[in-house]
């Protein structure tokens, strides 16, 4: 069939709203007698609650409610649910509101429901919550010394579990034998995802039918629905639906199912009016689950000529005060596995810790735990070979997993699909001019300018799959996906995905999908997601998955429609079904493309059913559920060229180049700006980003005057091109995007500045490179 | 105790009671119903509430609704004239600016400041234009592209 709009750059679909002011987030929405919700919050990192008075929140005027933890478990409410364990683990109650004591900073302790947004917040202040603060511990290798103060009974001494990863001895064996070996420590800063639209929940409860009703800023309503439903309210599980409309970003942050909305919804059926709550970005700040926040120390032994012999990772992850609803795969399956990288490594032994600590907790935050694992590898990568004196490129190149090697089974459990390392590594140094841009630097160091090229091959792991190894690996959940394809009457088409898109322009590229396996106009297509009265169930949006995953249980769907569609057009044409072709929408019997019925009338008939193929069920509509056969392996090359000024220790991104392979393309410039976003977060990491504690577990980096997400002018312009290697067992051949430049670019950053900093003897710096920090390490170098 | 504020919003005037301390940016939600200006941040530094007051952008956050009494209102809602996308709006849809477009209305008006000031900006004046719009997905990139989009858009209908 011709390609129509398959790897088309067409302007998206959605925007027109979006350009116009006529998105629908959560808090655009109202409903009649809606009332508001504010949450409030502990000061204290750590703290007994002695008691709570409400009466002078409840005297203010127009004040409707207060409730606190104790309500809500009394009531019945269970403990927020962890998708995903882990053997041994510990894992203690996190209920909405805390109950006896608080455990970070921003932990809900009551809720005022008032009439209005101010009020609310007015009375918030009003309620009286004694606390006898007590010691409290933010950093996590200081968790783990004797006598830090215990953030649960039940894990006296923080540790939530101790994880490993591949053959221990055979590594340690590995280092005897090693020609030379390296090791470096790193801090993986924790980082705040700070997507622009801040968390919302919106609640209304429906006496005469028993019915919930939940608006909410979610990556996957359905499973904030499940949940919600059976594990957390009681509520059965038809009698909640969730609808989560346009939301302004999630980069992880929007997966969890968090105390508010289950506050909001709880509290909807106690007052009998709907009530909204929207967070305040200082609210966001305390409460959306935070990202990475790795301690490491990591070797890499190599022989005689340079070829890898072995790694060996020791990380100690923070997990903050509770488990977030996928903290545990994030820094074990989603990082232990990725430690090979693009490269052969015989045998690779990992060993992660996970923590508790006296702060907000910690989750999937774009790319989740594989930027932690990329950034391992290349920093190791990039130490090494200037260990060696060798290129950074050619020692890579060396290690490479060659192309005739695939499938490839990694030592630390992964099976690697498909790849062309070299090729994407050769297409960004003829980007970047390589060879040139070394003279150059050669050049510029003679006059005192210091500028750095910096690698990052990357790969990635998405779509992460099939449920069976998934639910065997710890995950309480499978990792499919779903699609209802409804061609009605007319034919045109309606597709329900149980993806959901938060920016990633799933109406645009899932129609383009569609209307070239129908040969129908896009215009016939509408895309429907986030809502689970109409979609069935479905995983969401998450792990660069949609694509892949969500958009192949589409192609299967549609491959049922057309089979039945080709009986009954087979019927009409008094033909034998064998003998009908349908291309460009329209079927005919093979050789007779004049004599034909269009894709319409067939769908007509469908409905119609009075011509029709005897024994057939009239409709034509078809769902499917995907379970991919593996993981998808987007790769690449990106390399990042930095000026770093001696006298200021500012660093200037130069140029910025990236080479992505993530199969089969469905829209480049959706694509493009997937990697866009992605490499700005990365940058984000490497150069301003993190999370500041003080030593009573006070969040310091509370607002974005602390927080320093990247503006425009902190961000160069971005040089995009790739490779396509097609990912062999999805129906599209293709893997997916959405994570790639965050994966890559933190390494690629610090690498460059490493790279410029290197006749200064400076090795490492840990992130963000602020110009302090790179400032000092050169007037320490100096004086050394 | 409500005072009165007479606003025109994107043409239309509008007489209502506020409280003194009701912003800029609630009024225009929830009061007049206008949801295309968003609330992002609550210390004034990202953006998504940016209007026109009086022909220039403001933070809407970081302004109160009574300060607005006689003001000429643009919100996102209002910049397309008869059906017609303004440049800008052009602008983000051809050059994918937006993702999941929350930033986007304020990062409109802040743009349509700039090339009211500057209608040939460099792409580093741009950046440094928009310094004060907080995007999360885009990497700006293409926004840069979207504002050169409009600014070439408008130089050629002036
Ligand atoms: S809401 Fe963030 S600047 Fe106004
Ligand atoms: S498009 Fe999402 S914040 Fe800009």
């Amino acid at each position: 069939m011709a390609t129509r709009y398959f790897g088309v750059a067409m302007k998206r679909r959605e925007d027109p709203r979006f350009i116009t002011g006529r998105g629908t987030y959560v808090d655009d929405l109202a409903l009649p007698g809606l009332v508001y919700a504010a949450m409030v919050r502990s000061p204290h990192a750590h703290a007994r609650i002695k008691a709570i008075h409400k009466e002078k929140a409840l005297q203010h005027p127009g004040v409707i409610a207060v409730f606190t933890g104790k309500d809500m478990v009394d009531s019945g409410v269970k403990s927020l649910p962890c998708g995903w364990l882990l053997p041994g683990m510990k894992l203690p109650p996190h209920y909405p509101m805390a109950v006896d004591k608080v455990r970070h900073v921003g932990e809900i302790v009551a809720v005022v429901i008032a009439q209005d947004r101010y009020t609310a917040e007015d009375a918030a202040e009003l309620v009286e919550v004694e606390y006898e603060p007590l010691p409290a511990v933010a950093d996590g290798a200081k968790a783990l010394q004797p006598g830090a103060p215990a953030v649960h009974d039940e894990a006296p001494d923080n540790v939530c579990f101790r994880w490993s990863i591949g053959d221990r001895e055979k590594t340690d064996e590995a280092f005897r034998r090693a020609h030379r070996t390296v090791k470096v420590e790193l801090v993986n800063q924790r980082l705040i995802p700070n997507a622009i639209e801040p968390r919302a929940a919106m609640a209304q409860y429906n006496p005469a039918t028993d019915e919930y009703t939940l608006w909410v800023t979610s990556q996957n309503p359905h499973v904030h629905r499940l949940l919600l439903a059976a594990f957390v309210l009681g509520i059965p599980e038809h009698k909640l639906r969730v609808i989560s409309p346009d939301v302004g970003g999630g980069f992880g942050s929007k997966i969890f199912v968090y105390p508010e909305e289950t506050i909001v919804t709880w509290a909807t059926k106690q007052v009998g009016r709907p009530v909204k709550w929207t967070a305040r970005r200082r609210e966001s700040f305390v409460s959306d689950a935070h990202g990475r926040d790795h301690i490491t120390e990591a070797e890499l032994a190599v022989d005689e000529k340079g070829k890898i012999l072995g790694m060996r990772v020791k990380t100690i992850a923070n997990l903050g005060a509770y488990l977030s609803t996928f903290a545990p795969a994030i820094p074990t399956y989603l990082y232990g596995t990725l430690l090979s990288g693009q490269y052969e490594i015989p045998t690779i032994y990992c060993e992660v810790t996970g923590v508790f600590t006296h702060t907000t907790p910690v989750d999937a935050y774009r790319g989740a735990g594989r930027p932690e694992a990329t950034y391992v590898v290349e920093r190791l990568m990039d130490v090494m070979a200037r260990e060696l004196g060798e290129d950074p490129a050619e020692f890579r190149r060396k290690n490479f997993i060659p192309p005739d090697k695939f499938p490839y089974q990694t030592p630390v459990a992964l099976q690697y699909d498909s790849g062309n390392y070299e090729g994407a590594l050769n297409k960004a140094l003829e980007v970047i001019r390589y060879k040139e841009l070394r003279q150059q630097q050669e050049e510029l160091r003679k006059q005192g300018r210091y500028i750095g090229i910096g690698f990052s091959c990357y790969i990635e792991a998405c779509g992460i799959a099939p449920s069976q190894v998934v639910g065997s690996l710890g995950a309480q959940a499978g990792l499919w996906e779903s699609a209802l394809v409804r061609v009605h009457p007319t034919g045109k088409v309606t597709v329900y995905t149980g993806s959901h898109t938060h920016g990633q322009g799933h109406e645009t590229a899932f129609a383009q999908i569609v209307a070239d396996e129908l040969g129908i106009p896009i215009e016939d297509v509408e895309i429907i997601h986030g809502d689970t009265g109409s979609v069935p169930f479905g995983m969401g949006t998450y792990g660069s998955r949609s694509a892949p995953v969500g958009g192949s249980a589409i192609v299967l769907s549609l491959q049922k429609i057309k089979e039945k569609a080709r009986k009954i057009a087979a019927h009409l044409l008094e033909a034998a079904e064998e003998d009908v072709v349908f291309e460009d929408g329209k079927f005919y019997v093979k050789g007779v493309p004049d004599r034909f019925k269009t894709f319409q009338e067939v769908a007509l008939q469908a409905y119609l059913a009075h011509n029709y193929p005897p024994g057939l069920e009239p409709g034509l509509e078809a769902s499917s559920f995907y379970d991919p056969k593996n993981f998808t392996f987007p790769f690449g090359t990106h390399i990042a060229v930095v000026d770093v000024d001696p006298e200021t220790g500012k660093v200037k991104i130069l140029r910025y180049v990236a080479v992505d392979d993530a199969g089969r393309i469905i829209n480049p410039l959706i694509a493009e700006g997937q990697v866009h976003g992605g490499i700005a977060q990365g940058i984000g990491q490497a150069l301003l980003e993190g999370a500041v504690y003080d030593e009573n577990a006070q969040l310091l980096s509370a607002s974005l005057l602390d927080y320093a997400l990247p503006r425009a002018d902190d961000l160069p312009s971005f040089e995009i091109d790739h490779t396509v290697t097609p990912c062999p067992h999805n129906p599209l051949g293709v893997k997916g995007i959405g994570e790639t430049g965050t994966i890559a670019a933190t390494a690629a950053v610090v690498n460059a500045v490493m790279d410029a900093l290197t006749p200064f003897g400076i090795r490492h710096i840990d992130m963000p490179l602020t110009p302090e920090k790179i400032w000092r390490a050169i007037r320490e170098a100096r004086a050394a | 105790m409500k005072v009165p504020v007479t606003v025109t919003v994107n043409g239309q005037v509008y007489q209502r009671e506020v409280e003194p301390r009701l912003l800029l940016v609630h009024f225009i939600r929830e009061v007049l119903g206008l949801t295309g200006t968003h609330v992002g941040c609550d210390t004034s530094q990202c953006g998504a509430c940016v209007v026109l007051m009086d022909g220039k952008a403001v933070k809407s956050c970081t302004v109160f609704a009574v300060q607005a009494d006689g003001a000429q209102i643009t919100t996102i809602e209002g910049l397309a004239r008869n059906g017609q996308l303004h440049p800008l709006q052009e602008g983000f849809w051809e050059m994918h600016g937006l993702q999941c477009g929350f930033c986007t209305p304020g990062m409109i008006l802040a743009a349509y400041d700039l090339l009211q000031r500057n209608p040939n900006p460099t792409d580093e004046e741009i950046r440094h234009a928009l310094e004060g719009n907080y995007c999360r997905c885009t990497g700006y990139h293409n926004i840069v592209r979207a504002v050169r989009y409009a600014a070439e858009k408008l130089r050629v209908q002036a």
